[in-house]
């Protein structure tokens, strides 16, 4: 009964398209910063908005109260994961590094460069795996990857994005910007024709976000799971009919620094929740 | 000039064998004028009917996923990436239809629509739709058949 009063109400909201760009994010009393002005970078946008601010109220509400929050579930077993001992070192995370809240304010800075290289939150878990644990590389949107990173990046909820994009960052910045500007697939179209062009638009059942990465690994209802950045590239790129860059390959890695950009000011939220 | 000629053989083709051996034009060789494509893609006559549901499906047209359409009611969500299509029939002639929904860039440069008749030029087209074009040339014709039923 409950489940069938909100599919009408979710397809309600839906057809009502915004379900309020002046809602605000509140979790927890704390509330968070989902729309602000644009970072000097962006040409063709003033406001910056967190993809909740695009969501129906329904999905809004599970995100503002961590008990219906469904992606907590997920980081209870990262904990779990945290504690695991695993490879040939003997050693379980929670080893070396005293507690996880250590981590506050890593998400924020991520990518960043170190000795020439653009790492993710995942290259930096994954360094601990193997060189330190000895242990055999965690799959990159893998189920115990995408909750321990999810885990990682909730520390910094509440702070907001501030990417380094220049300097030794500025090419790697210049590459996922060429990127995020190219048409591809059959259906020919770049990042920007959908989440820079159009966004406040429907496109058929969806409503068009500014394809925001503050969130990030989130929650989606449509597979009840915690998704990564390059899952969510992925599956765009397949929508548009073209061959998707390799998870955790150097495409993807540029294409993630240039969105976290684009959503500099913006509250980290992990972990969101998205339809 | 190549594409001219092309129209020409083809044109030829069509005088010398009759209307029944009308060829298909290829993709490659349609020829745009002002982003109008004035000659039938097939030689045959499109179905409204069937046009109909190629601009609804999800897998071919998609068209409702950036079109509101005023005639397809009783489908739930209508896109607002472009323009309602509700008499874009009294708007439009045949030809300039034609080239729209072959290939919208030549009549809208850098518009989001996508060219449904091309099958060359694609960056990383997945492989199943490598040197392909979305709709074939008589979903083309049909879809073009509708849209000029769509009146005010
Ligand atoms: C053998 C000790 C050891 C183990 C076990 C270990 N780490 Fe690390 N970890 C380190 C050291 C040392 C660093 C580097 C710290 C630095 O550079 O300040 C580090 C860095 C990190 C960083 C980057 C922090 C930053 O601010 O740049 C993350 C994230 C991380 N570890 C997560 C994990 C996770 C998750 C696990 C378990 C899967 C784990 N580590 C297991 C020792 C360990
Ligand atoms: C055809 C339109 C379209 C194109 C092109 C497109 N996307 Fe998306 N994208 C969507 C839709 C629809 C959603 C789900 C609703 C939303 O958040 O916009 C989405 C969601 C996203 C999200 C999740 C945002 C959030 O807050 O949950 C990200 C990130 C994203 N896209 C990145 C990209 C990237 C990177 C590209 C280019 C490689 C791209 N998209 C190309 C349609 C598109
Ligand atoms: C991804 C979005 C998208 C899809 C899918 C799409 N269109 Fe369009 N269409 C547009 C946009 C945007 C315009 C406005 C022209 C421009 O790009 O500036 C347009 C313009 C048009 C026009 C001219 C309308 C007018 O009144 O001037 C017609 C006709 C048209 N489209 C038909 C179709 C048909 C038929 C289909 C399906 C076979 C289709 N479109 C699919 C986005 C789309």
């Amino acid at each position: 009964m409950k489940r069938a009063l909100l599919t009408t109400a979710c397809i309600l909201a839906a057809t009502a398209a915004s379900a309020g760009e002046d809602s605000t994010l509140s979790i927890e009393g704390e509330d968070y910063i989902t729309q602000t002005a644009a970072p000097e970078h962006m040409e063709y946008v003033d406001t910056i908005y967190s993809g909740w601010t695009f969501r129906t109220d329904e999905t809004q509400a599970l995100q503002m109260d961590d008990f219906d929050n469904p992606a907590f579930v997920f980081l209870d077993q990262a904990i779990d994961q945290w504690d695991t001992v695993e490879g040939s070192e003997g050693k379980s995370c929670s080893s070396c590094h005293e507690d996880v809240a250590d981590f506050a304010g890593l998400k924020t800075s991520l990518p960043r460069v170190e000795n020439g290289e653009l790492v993710t939150l995942t290259n930096l878990v994954n360094e601990c795996v193997t060189e330190r644990m000895g242990s055999k590389e965690w799959k990159y949107s893998g189920a115990k990857m995408s909750g321990m990173t999810a885990l990682i990046a909730h520390q910094s909820r509440g702070m907001t994005m501030n990417v380094k994009i220049d300097g030794d960052a500025a090419p790697f910045w210049e590459q996922g910007k060429e990127l995020y500007y190219q048409r591809v697939g059959q259906l020919d179209m770049a990042c920007s024709n959908c989440h820079e062009d159009n966004y406040g638009n429907m496109i058929r059942a969806d409503h068009l976000s500014q394809g925001q990465i503050n969130g990030f690994p989130l929650y989606r209802l449509k597979n009840a799971k915690i998704n990564t950045t390059h899952g969510r590239f992925k599956g765009c790129m397949s929508n548009i009919r073209a061959v998707p860059f390799k998870e955790g390959g150097p495409e993807f890695k540029a294409l993630e620094l240039y969105i976290a950009s684009r959503g500099q000011g913006l509250s980290v939220e992990t972990p969101a929740v998205r339809n | 000039m190549k594409l001219k000629g092309a129209i020409a053989f083809a044109t030829a083709t069509v005088a010398f064998t009759g209307f029944a051996a009308f060829a298909e034009t290829k993709p490659m060789d349609v020829s745009f004028e002002d982003g109008m494509v004035a000659v039938s893609l097939t030689g045959q006559a499109g179905d409204p009917v069937e046009g109909r549901k190629v601009f609804m499906n999800r897998k071919l047209g998609n068209c409702l996923a950036c079109h509101q359409n005023a005639d397809m009611m009783e489908q739930p969500f209508h896109g607002e990436v472009g323009p309602a299509l509700d008499g874009v029939g009294d708007r439009w002639e045949e030809a300039d239809l034609r080239g729209i929904v072959s290939n919208a860039k030549n009549m809208f440069p850098d518009s989001i629509m996508p060219a449904f008749y091309i099958d060359s030029g694609y960056e990383r087209p997945l492989e199943k739709f490598d040197g392909k074009s979305i709709l074939s040339a008589q979903q083309v014709e049909d879809v073009v058949a509708y849209l000029l039923t769509l009146k005010e």
